[in-house]
């Protein structure tokens, strides 16, 4: 027993040391977001630090972060909200309305989760490109709705199957509406598979890149990612700024990851084995 | 009766309305108008166009540097799926065991899946660029000694390592989704026999971990064969255009050199490729499934 012991002991400070190796980049841009570019470029691996936050002083001006993180937090939060209220809307009338139309759309869209987003990229833009629908934050959210249903609609629609029906004819047969039954009844049910649809749509919108560079192209619309590419476009070398920059990009992700870690693992292994 | 389907297509319009018109208008017009512009030799700033029919293919086809950036994906997916699965794998199976702190430890490797390629790439840049070097340089390791970015080599096993950096924690978390599955009174069967670690490994817990890797090798591939952002920020095609991926080809060919058509065409055989390797993958790894 005690030579097993002390065999976990030695395994868990290998695995702690090569966690920490892991992370190396991490750590090292943390370290060096704190020094001068000088003192970066002549030793990037010393621990002298002196808690200088000029460079996120440059940083902030320079990505106007919180015209960015405000267009980021925009755009995560009303996306999913679509997302979740539509997609669920739709889940329920798939899951029980056994119609000839509603199981071919929802064969349709299972299906269309295969299909990988470049595909569609160059049609997408040149079709709402020629009606003027580009540049705005409405365009972006309407595209996200409609990339983001497929997988929120099968989510939901292997859950409502799994409910009881007859929690709903109860409610029919008082008298209550499809509306009402889905709204009080349904709605607050999904609340266990909701973790898994908001964990993965808040990661894929916060950092999603190709889309947003796509359709917004209006400074002031800039989401963080488009920030970032941006600020690296212009402070090529300056690297103090730029090692501030990407640390206050990964922050607030970060900070949520602290509170929410067991979440987002469950959902993510949930997602990834649908 | 009218009245009841009147009803019916109420119902239909106000759960479904939304979400079908939106997915149909960003997903299946968008698609089937691809194929359509993949016939045409559509320009974005004349607008006019004319069918240029299988034109578009042919160029494809015929174009040595697109061919060699295919080449370059297949090659860049391939090892980015051993190396990440390999690493998942095992990373898994040591952080299996209910151990003392290894609730940190999984959540510390999955760190770098909460952000995106953009931003990790700009990371891994600073790092390859500056640190390493410095690095190589100062306990003369020649293999560092100047950037990985800066030698068209080495600047493609900067993209593979980032890669699968990336991927491994998250391909972790569904291995060990996995290996809960594994009965334990057949591993301690096992150990009654006298089975040692690695004989377990290769006869109970590869066997059964079937679906797991097929699960894995999949998500792996796909999101190699997609790669955009990461390709951008750690190496933007260079040096000299030699670390081009397919989907950073396609972007391009679309949007800086304006050839729609063609780069439309590149995107649908660069579906079809990737479709046709996870199909066949999943199929020959179906047949490996065994029960416990």
């Amino acid at each position: 027993m005690k030579k097993k012991n002390s065999g976990t002991i030695v395994k868990n400070l290998l695995l702690s040391v090569l966690l920490v190796a892991f992370l190396f980049p991490f750590i090292e841009v943390i370290i060096n977001s704190f020094r001068t570019t000088q003192q970066f470029i002549s030793n990037p691996v010393s621990f002298r630090i002196q808690l200088s936050l000029k460079n996120y002083v440059t940083a902030y001006k320079s990505m106007n972060f919180p015209t960015a993180f405000f267009n980021s937090a925009v755009i995560t939060i009303t996306g999913i909200c679509l997302i979740i209220l539509f997609s669920s809307m739709a889940a329920y009338l798939f899951a029980r309305f056994k119609w000839r139309i509603n199981s071919v759309l929802f064969f349709i869209m299972t299906a269309s989760m295969t299909i990988p987003f470049q595909v569609v990229m160059i049609p997408l833009v040149t079709i709402y490109g020629s009606i003027g629908f580009l540049n705005s934050r409405q365009a972006l959210l309407f595209m996200y709705l409609g990339f983001g249903a497929p997988f929120a609609v099968f989510t939901f629609h292997g859950f409502i199957k799994g409910i009881p029906i007859a929690l709903e004819e109860a409610a029919s047969i008082d008298g209550a509406s499809k509306i009402r039954i889905f709204f009080q009844i349904v709605l607050p049910l999904l609340t266990p598979v909701l973790a898994t649809v908001i964990v993965l749509d808040v990661l894929w919108l916060w950092n999603d890149y190709l889309l947003p560079s796509l359709i917004l192209q209006s400074a002031n619309l800039r989401t963080l990612p488009l920030s970032t590419y941006n600020f690296f476009s212009s402070y090529s070398v300056d690297y103090g700024p730029l090692m501030a920059g990407l640390i206050m990009t990964l922050l607030p992700v970060l900070f949520l990851y602290l509170f929410l870690q067991k979440y987002i693992i469950e959902g993510i292994a949930a997602g990834a084995v649908k | 009766m009218v009245k009841q389907k009147q009803k019916n297509i109420g119902t239909f319009l106000f759960f479904g309305g939304p979400a079908v018109f939106v997915f149909f208008a960003v997903v299946l017009v968008p698609l089937a108008f691809g194929f359509y512009l993949t016939l045409t030799n559509w320009n974005m700033s004349s607008g006019q166009h004319r069918f240029v029919w299988l034109k578009n293919y042919k160029q494809v086809f015929s174009d040595a540097s697109y061919l060699s950036q295919l080449w370059f994906t297949l090659k860049y997916a391939f090892f980015s799926v051993i190396f990440s699965n390999a690493g998942a794998f095992f990373l898994g199976l040591s952080l299996n065991r209910g151990m003392k702190g290894q609730s940190v430890l999984r959540t510390g490797f999955f760190t770098p899946n909460l952000i995106g390629g953009l931003v990790l790439g700009y990371l891994w840049q600073i790092l390859f660029s500056q640190v390493l070097p410095y690095i190589g340089r100062k306990y003369g390791l020649p293999l560092f000694a100047t950037s990985w970015l800066s030698d068209t080599g080495r600047a493609f096993w900067a993209l593979v390592i980032v890669n699968s950096w990336q991927l491994i924690g998250y391909l972790m978390i569904v291995y060990i989704a996995g290996f809960v599955n594994i009965p334990s009174d057949l591993l301690e069967a096992a150990e009654i026999d006298g089975a040692g670690g690695i004989k377990k490994i290769t006869s109970i817990i590869l066997p059964l971990s079937v679906s797991s890797i097929t699960i894995c090798v999949f998500l792996a591939l796909s999101r190699s064969f997609l790669t955009y952002d990461l390709n951008l920020a750690l190496t933007n095609g260079g040096p000299y255009g030699s670390t081009e991926l397919a989907s950073f080809h396609i972007v391009q060919k679309a949007f800086l050199s304006n050839q729609y058509g063609v780069g439309q065409a590149e995107a649908v055989i660069l579906f079809i490729v990737v479709a046709a390797i996870a199909l066949t993958q999943s199929f020959l790894m179906k047949k490996m499934e065994v029960e416990a």
